[in-house]
């Protein structure tokens, strides 16, 4: 395996990028690793400042070395997401309903003091955006230019939604349940932001809908004061300041599921970019990620040290190892993992690298439980979803 | 307020707090508010047609929707004005649509 190749190639891209625009007006700016990657950083409410890809409507990226400082990401840090401007600005948690319609026996009209009386669960999950990564697929696509922080772990508390579907009595014939929450677009023609999820899957043990994040009130911007999680499965599922929750005999065709956030039907969920014409299937689970989080591309450790440390996810089966190499994924070690906080925790972990002084091709590799495991070689697909390729940092060691 | 009871207090608030640790959180209550910032102020560059771009694409999106894209190409700009217009619903009379294409391939795409 050599990883150099793909390295040059990175680089290159990072420095043909334009000129600072529109991270040159503002007091912080940060550059993110690809072209058109200047970037402010802004503090939004209830939020540090955070990376903003764009204002309206909100698009933040964590700021990568935030990973380091534990295994959950903090509210006031975790990205924020939306599709659609329309977004309340204001949201009073004692009026808020979620209504329990369509293929049920007995529909309902769910408070928060309704979800408080049922029995609460309480759940690590990543959530991570379909598109996390995007600007860094070869050839660019067109979308929201994230480098790697459209993501983040946090503690989830709240009710199973099996637990409400079964108070709401599902009819026999259901196939899918549809979310809705409370963003909707500037004009009326613009497709309302809804998802929907196959009966089977919404019925899992583990999707909650949850009022809490990490022990206290979600943000605003991350979907207050309730929202759904769906462990495992990528973030477009995971519908913020969720309102409705529709039973459905048919499946859905709405533009956000028949459209919109669908992937490949072929191995690996891989096409050229010249290929046209493939069949296509809505995104689903995650795949088996790693970072280091202690050092960034181009750094260099502290004096005298060799520690590197990192995170890793998938898409729930948990984290069976992580290795790391020193030459561009010629020879690999096991790094040590950390403690399990669930299987769809971020895992952490720590390495010692066997180096002398100089400059290496540091590559860190994740194996999941249910056997996958990263490749060198980033695939593609045309909007730039999934990225999972190993990861590289060019580290300096003194 | 005596020195006791102060210290009484702060038995009891480490107490509480212990507790608060030990127990599930619970539904939020009341109102949140907050205030976007709108754009943040980015604006389109200048240029012939930033009229008609500022007047049709911003009712739904800041200009860094456009400006943190790659290099698109024309047919790749065109594409973009045909989806917003035809699959996000946006207003835009079709004899403006070329005026926003030449000014996104000039200002924002591949030269």
């Amino acid at each position: 395996m050599d990883l150099g190749r793909g390295r040059f190639l990175a680089a290159t891209g990072a420095a043909i990028a334009a000129g600072a625009i529109p991270g040159g007006a503002f007091a912080q700016s940060v550059k993110l690793p690809f072209a058109n990657g200047d970037r402010p950083l802004v503090a939004f409410p209830q939020k540090r400042p955070l990376i903003v890809l764009t204002p309206r409507p909100p698009q933040l990226e964590t700021p990568f070395a935030i990973f380091d400082d534990g295994v959950y990401t903090p509210n006031d840090a975790f990205y924020v997401r939306w599709h659609l401007s329309n977004i309340p600005q204001s949201v009073n948690a004692d009026t808020h309903r979620i209504a329990v319609t369509g293929l049920v026996n007995s529909a309902l009209s769910l408070s928060l003091a309704d979800l408080g009386a049922m029995p609460a669960v309480e759940l690590a999950a990543v959530n991570q955006c379909s598109g996390n990564s995007r600007g860094l697929f070869e050839p660019r696509v067109a979308g929201g230019e994230w480098s790697n922080g459209a993501m983040g772990n946090a503690l989830w508390t709240g009710v199973r939604l099996r637990d409400i579907l079964d108070r709401a009595g599902v009819k026999a014939g259901a196939k899918q349940v549809q979310f809705n929450g409370l963003e909707t677009g500037v004009f009326p023609a613009t497709p309302n932001f809804k998802k929907s999820l196959d009966l089977d899957v919404a019925r899992g043990d583990d999707v909650i809908v949850a009022y809490a994040m990490n022990g206290q009130p979600l943000p605003v911007l991350n979907g207050y004061p309730v929202r759904l999680i769906v462990p495992g499965w990528f973030a477009t599922y995971w519908v913020k300041m969720l309102s409705a929750i529709t039973v459905r005999d048919t499946v859905d065709d709405n533009f956000w599921m028949k459209t919109a956030y669908r992937i490949p039907d072929t191995p690996n969920n891989d096409v050229l970019p010249s290929q046209t014409g493939f069949p296509t299937i809505p995104i689903n689970r995650m795949r088996v990620r790693s970072f280091v989080t202690n050092v960034a591309d181009g750094g260099t450790l502290p004096e005298g040290s060799r520690a590197l440390r990192g995170i890793a996810f998938d898409g729930g089966s948990g984290i069976k190892g992580v290795e790391v190499s020193s030459d561009s994924g010629a020879t690999w070690r096991d790094a040590t993992l950390e403690a399990d906080y669930g299987k769809y925790s971020f895992r952490r972990w720590h390495a010692e690298l066997d180096v002398p002084r100089g400059t290496f091709i540091i590559a860190v590799r994740a194996t999941a439980n249910d056997g996958a495991t990263q490749r060198a070689m980033a695939g593609w697909n045309p909007s730039g979803y999934m990225r999972n390729a190993i990861e590289t940092y060019q580290v300096s060691v003194s | 307020m005596t020195k006791q009871s102060l210290i009484v207090l702060g038995i009891v608030a480490a107490l509480g707090a212990s507790a608060l640790a030990a127990t599930k959180a619970a539904p939020p209550k009341g109102t949140a508010t907050i205030s976007l910032p709108g754009d943040a102020g980015m604006a389109f560059k200048p240029g012939p047609g930033a009229g008609v771009v500022q007047g049709q694409c911003l009712s739904c999106h800041s200009s860094a929707y456009v400006s943190t894209q790659p290099q698109l190409t024309r047919a790749q700009w065109t594409a973009e004005v045909a989806k917003m217009k035809n699959v996000y619903g946006a207003p835009i009379p079709d004899d403006q649509a070329p005026a926003i294409v030449d000014y996104l391939t000039t200002q924002y795409g591949k030269p």
